[in-house]
């Protein structure tokens, strides 16, 4: 089932810049984001692609340029002239942030169930049994089995975590997931089949992701349109498969070829 | 004890503390009162006892008393334990205030785990001595991160306690500090009472008053006040339940203590407000043990 999409841009970044003091994090970044649409920031470390998604998603304020997105009501606002309570509400209804360290992502002394009913209380959840109904399905759709609701993030392998921390971001229904590195903290067979189920679901929900990795499998395998970044600004954009197989800049085209078998 | 004013102790301020420091514990006082559940930072003092003892108690009930005023200390429902023996010599010694053990007669009373089981009037203050007045402490560590979720009233981490509550209980074990929403608005820890209390703390006539010394932090309940204990629609919230009466007082619907009495595994259940159970008693109540209790704690023996 597609979701139905809108012909206007979820997210527009304009002129986005962020300086740390006299350094540089990363400058001029414009581009356009439509709903059901992954794009996939790739670039080395040091690139900018962190300070990027830090932007886009206000935990960090800009030094330039603007964010700007369409709110579930259907107008357009800039990231960073809502309130506090706007933004936090956004984060954690609208939005989902997948970490590259399912630590930094999940409550590790609450169970499966309470991490991924959380954003079902914060949003005025008050009914126990439907919350737990819920966060079982989504333990299921995450393929976790539902018999480990119960238990801790502590005891889950490193593939499950990451799987919790998508059920958990999921859960709201966001229309834009960030996702910093998911899958690089993982063995390779587990990395395929967490690639996979973020397939699925990006397609049957129709979300827009906006995925940071330096592993240009990951960004061929998920992303539509790919951004490549140095040293803060962006270099070359394009469709996926166009840029991969035939890279225009020159440091693309070192990126692409240093990759074993890509 | 009986109330009969002492005189002052000489070198000591009335009430042990100092003027300005007193006016500035009423400022947060009527801060905390303007805005219910609201916690309200203060300068908190050195007092003649360690933390944990009720030093915020102390600087709120010093701060409020007058001359006029009647005192009665409870510690854990009991007007005779350590805390609140020396608490109430405390201020008989620094104030010269009369003091009492019975609920009816006090207009000032400090408090260390319950709430009397009278009901209290308009003209009674509670002053509730708390260790820990952050409601969030333990779910999240940044105090700065706690304040912003007060501001916002983003208290969807609160209910994640509970649910883990019932996940692994199958109901929820929380039995004192049970947080509660004050006036719609701020979700705050009613201090170690068991939450048997709760229900008495919604609507009060009397003024609730709460002191954090070590936290240095000082909130309020006015009088009339709703308080809503949080819970869920499919598991609400409820009070413990006593499957018998006093033992001594035969009273139902009280906070009952477990006491001990002897290595064979006798043991007894008492009203754990002493004084409610003592006037009981007076009143010719009598529970199923009270021929065989001491005479000391009312009994015929």
């Amino acid at each position: 089932m597609m979701a139905k999409l809108n012909d206007k841009p979820l997210l527009s970044a304009r002129n986005l810049g962020k300086h740390y003091g006299q350094r540089l994090g990363c400058r001029d970044v414009n581009f356009d984001l439509y709903e059901g649409e992954v794009l996939a920031v790739v670039g080395e470390s040091g690139s900018g692609k962190s300070t990027l998604l830090s932007l886009l998603a206000t935990e960090l304020p800009p030094t330039a340029g603007a964010v700007n997105y369409r709110m579930r009501d259907g107008e357009t606002r800039n990231l960073f002239d809502l309130t506090e309570a706007e933004r936090r509400f956004l984060l954690r209804t609208d939005w989902g942030f997948v970490r590259q360290d399912a630590r930094d992502g999940l409550r590790m002394g609450v169970s499966a169930g309470g991490n991924v009913g959380e954003r079902l209380m914060a949003v005025g959840g008050r009914h126990y049994g439907r919350i737990r109904d819920t966060a079982s399905d989504w333990l299921n759709r995450v393929e976790i089995e539902p018999e480990r609701i119960d238990d801790l993030p502590k005891s889950f392998s490193g593939g499950m975590r990451q799987r919790l921390q998508i059920a958990r971001n999921l859960v709201t229904h966001p229309r834009l997931v960030f996702m910093d590195e998911p899958t690089s903290s993982l063995d390779v067979s587990v990395q395929a089949r967490l690639l996979d189920l973020i397939r699925g679901l990006v397609s049957e929900l129709g979300l827009a992701v906006i995925i940071v990795t330096h592993d240009l499998a990951v960004a061929r395998l998920l992303s539509h349109r790919i951004m490549v970044m140095r040293q803060g600004r962006v270099i070359e954009t394009g469709l996926t498969d166009q840029v991969l197989d035939d890279p225009r800049e020159a440091y693309t085209q070192l990126l692409v070829s240093s990759v074993l078998a890509a | 004890m009986s109330a009969v004013a002492a005189p002052q102790a000489s070198g000591y301020n009335f009430a042990y503390l100092d003027e300005q420091t007193k006016r500035m514990i009423r400022r947060a006082i009527l801060k905390g009162i303007a805005i219910p559940g609201y916690q309200v930072p203060f300068s908190s003092r050195e007092m003649p006892m360690p933390y944990g003892w009720g030093t915020g108690g102390v600087q709120v009930t010093a701060a409020i008393i007058g001359p006029d005023d009647v005192l009665k200390v409870i510690d854990q429902g009991s007007d005779d334990t350590t805390n609140a023996v020396s608490i109430r010599k405390f201020f008989a010694k620094t104030a010269g205030v009369a003091t009492t053990t019975e609920t009816k007669d006090a207009t000032i009373i400090q408090t260390r785990h319950r709430i009397p089981e009278r009901q209290l009037t308009e003209k009674q203050t509670i002053v509730f001595q708390v260790p820990i007045p952050e409601p969030l402490r333990f779910l999240e560590p940044r105090e700065t991160e706690t304040r912003k979720l007060h501001a916002l009233a983003d208290y969807g981490l609160m209910h994640v306690k509970l649910y883990e509550d019932i996940s692994r209980h199958g109901h929820i074990a929380t039995t004192y500090d049970y947080p509660v929403e004050v006036a719609d608005r701020y979700v705050m820890n009613p201090s170690p009472t068991p939450k048997f209390d709760n229900p008495k703390m919604h609507m009060s006539p009397a003024l609730q008053l709460f002191g954090a010394g070590r936290e240095k932090r000082i909130y309020a309940v006015p009088p009339f006040t709703k308080v809503r204990s949080l819970d869920f629609e499919d598991h609400p919230f409820e009070v413990q339940k006593f499957d018998k009466p006093c033992a001594l007082c035969a009273a139902t619907n009280v906070y009952l203590d477990e006491v001990v009495l002897d290595d064979r595994g006798g043991r007894m259940f008492v009203c754990s407000d002493s004084d409610y159970c003592e006037e009981r008693r007076a009143d010719g109540h009598r529970g199923e043990l009270s021929g065989e209790a001491p005479h000391l704690v009312g009994g015929a023996a």
